[in-house]
């Protein structure tokens, strides 16, 4: 199995989507989220998706790290299908190909920083050893390896958010998906946290970065800017037109919110 | 296999953080446990007890006594008196397929002197056979009458055991002479102490008993005042009592149907009587004790649903990394098993417990003691486990089926 993994990794795009829709029916509301995404990330890319809240890069999100299913279009991550899938076997591609990174860090606060780390790989089946070494490698990497059998309530946030990316890293996956890592940490622990994703970015890592923060945007290889449902802008980012680029995002940033408020509506 | 280690780490948590709502729960299964399991000892408890009593009257017999006939019967009237002697008995034996023992038996009062003291005594003459079927145990060093007390028509006493203390007090009776309506007898045998909850001529151990012959001799007694059988085996009870009757009605010429003729006490009735009425009491109480622990399994099936609830956001992210449906299942389930299985042992534990300090109250001779027998424990364990499964069920399923992205949003 590991052999195919490798093989469609070679020839296709880690993420590859096509006129990807999704609705959200309550039954009297139906609110159309996602209008049509074209997206493709490539082996090896660091990608931000930025654009005002309600513009549905949450709900891009949640899709590509196959927390939600599309209503529409054609999703495939490291070569494989997603659709018509059961829970079980969304929570296998979740385990396998995502490493998650979230803003509020979520580890489990009544176990030990390795405990979490080693969570992923529980529900991978790995077995207790390696599972031992892996967690040591992992920690090592993101220098806490002295930080091992902490309670998470006794790190700092930059080591909380440090532990979630080994734990992120633990099953190896085609892609680390990151939601406002830094948002909920102080500017030097922030800058430090893009300094590990920078890191990673060199040794050949994917990473997609959803954010509100344009220092970090910038700092990324591509941005996909998202307004109300649909891809307004994907570029490269050069050393100065990135700037450019992402100011322009931000200065259409109010109007994002007012759109958003006419959706809610 | 994961989990274990983190399962009794948030139950400890939880414990902590929610220690009334945690206590009640568990103080719930502990008294459901502690009320099923003690119900149904003290009920087997009883049962032995009575079935002892039961057994001081006789081991399954039935006692026929002669009287006057109801119903005219070939010519003859009614109201005629039956009376059977010893050899009628002896005639009557081998005709009843199944009947293992049996004894008639000669009463009568007789003035028991010994030293300078006369006491008023119950007598009876009886066989050998009569011993075991009554349950007339010999102490230590004593005898019951044998048959060759019978042959050779010895003046021997068996007595019971209050009869001996007030006659000899502190003396051993055994080898002593009595002196019975003026004839010298000597002491063989002293009833072993038993509880007897019935009898039809007074308890045995105010008694004497002696060998048919003898008591025949020196009365001149020649019809039983009553007889006492026991069949080979208990259910053929009904059968051997009627072979008896229609072949005593044959021999004397009475209406093998009339009550009256020849009536007959059946114990093992009393006996079947007993079962049944156990075994409705047992499942009473076994009824009762299970509805106390399906009510602590309401409450401990409420906590697990707020648990789930409190842990709705770690539940989305184990989800997020990957867990399948049935790891989240497993762990509630586990967690459930476990508060009613600690509940479970510790009420166990308390049964026991009362069980082995019950005798020391000394009311064993009135309601046995009580004995937690491995099949009550089996099936509180039992049903424990249902209602653990049951419990812990249905929140795991609700936590199982919790949407990652909603959950971790919480």
């Amino acid at each position: 199995m590991a052999t195919r993994h490798e093989e469609i990794r070679a020839d296709r795009p880690i993420i590859e989507m096509v006129d990807i829709r999704k609705v959200y029916d309550t039954g009297k509301v139906k609110v159309e989220a996602l209008k049509g995404i074209d997206l493709s990330v490539a082996k090896g890319e660091f990608i931000a998706i930025v654009g005002p809240s309600g513009s549905g890069k949450s709900t891009l999100m949640n899709l590509i790290g196959c927390l939600d299913t599309a209503t529409g279009g054609e999703f495939r991550i490291g070569g494989e299908l997603v659709k018509g899938l059961s829970r079980d076997q969304l929570a296998d591609v979740r385990n396998r190909r995502i490493g998650f990174v979230f803003q509020a860090f979520n580890l489990l606060p009544q176990i030990s920083a390795a405990e979490n780390v080693a969570m992923p790989m529980i529900f991978g089946g790995v077995p207790a050893k390696a599972r031992k070494e892996r967690v040591a490698e992992l920690m090592e990497k993101v220098g806490l390896g002295d930080r091992m059998e902490h309670k998470p309530t006794e790190l700092s946030g930059g080591q909380m958010q440090r532990v979630a990316i080994a734990r992120a890293l633990a099953m190896n996956p085609d892609i680390v998906l990151a939601d406002e890592p830094t948002g909920n940490l102080d500017t030097s622990s922030g800058g430090d946290i893009m300094g590990v994703f920078l890191d990673l970015w060199k040794q050949g890592r994917t990473l997609v970065v959803i954010t509100h923060d344009m220092a970090l945007a910038r700092r990324a290889g591509r941005i996909v800017e998202i307004r109300d449902g649909r891809i307004v802008r994907d570029a490269a980012v050069g050393p100065e037109e990135g700037a450019a680029s992402v100011s322009a995002a931000a200065g259409a940033h109010v109007q994002g919110l007012a759109s958003t408020a006419e959706q809610a509506a | 296999m994961l989990m274990l280690k983190e399962v009794l780490y948030q139950m400890l948590r939880d414990a902590r953080s929610q220690k009334l709502r945690t206590f009640l729960t568990g103080f719930g299964i502990v008294w459901g446990t502690v009320a099923i399991t003690l119900l149904l000892a003290f009920g087997t408890g009883l049962k032995k007890q009575m079935i002892k009593s039961t057994a001081g009257l006789g081991d399954r017999i039935g006692i026929a006594w002669p009287g006057l006939t109801s119903k005219p019967f070939q010519g003859l009237g009614k109201g005629r008196r039956i009376r059977i002697t010893e050899e009628d008995l002896i005639a009557i034996r081998s005709q009843v397929p199944g009947l293992r023992s049996l004894s008639p038996e000669f009463a009568g009062d007789m003035k028991l002197r010994y030293g300078l003291k006369t006491y008023p005594v119950d007598v009876t003459g009886v066989t050998p056979e009569f011993g075991g079927m009554r349950n007339l145990i010999p102490q230590a060093g004593s005898r019951f009458i044998n048959p060759i007390d019978m042959e050779k028509q010895r003046r021997v006493l068996f007595i019971g055991n209050k009869l001996a203390e007030t006659v000899f007090q502190k003396e051993d009776p055994v080898g002593k002479t009595v002196i019975l309506n003026g004839s010298p007898f000597l002491v063989v045998g002293v009833l072993m102490p038993k509880n007897q909850d019935s009898s039809y001529r007074g308890r045995d151990h105010d008694q004497a008993f002696m060998p048919t012959s003898t008591y025949r001799a020196l009365t001149g007694a020649k019809y039983v005042s009553n007889f006492v059988f026991q069949p080979a085996k208990v259910l053929e009870m009904k059968a051997v009592s009627n072979g008896v009757l229609t072949s005593l009605s044959r021999r004397l010429r009475f209406d093998p149907a009339d009550k009256e003729a020849l009536s007959v006490w059946d114990t093992t009735e009393q006996f079947q009587f007993f079962e049944v009425f156990m075994l409705a009491f047992t499942g009473f109480l076994g009824i009762v004790g299970s509805l106390t622990l399906v009510v602590g399994g309401i409450g401990v099936s409420n906590i697990m649903n707020v648990v789930v609830e409190e842990r709705t956001k770690e539940i989305g992210i184990k989800m997020a990394l990957g867990a399948r449906q049935r790891s989240i299942l497993t762990q509630f389930l586990m967690e459930t098993l476990l508060i009613t299985g600690s509940g479970g042992v510790l009420g166990l534990l308390i049964s026991f417990g009362i069980c082995s300090a019950f005798p020391k109250l000394g009311l064993t001779d009135y309601v046995g003691d009580p004995q937690v027998s491995p099949v009550v424990a089996l099936i509180t364990t039992g049903i424990l486990g249902v209602i653990g499964l049951l419990a812990g069920y249905f929140p795991a399923r609700d936590a199982a089926r919790l949407d990652p992205v909603v959950a971790m949003k919480l």
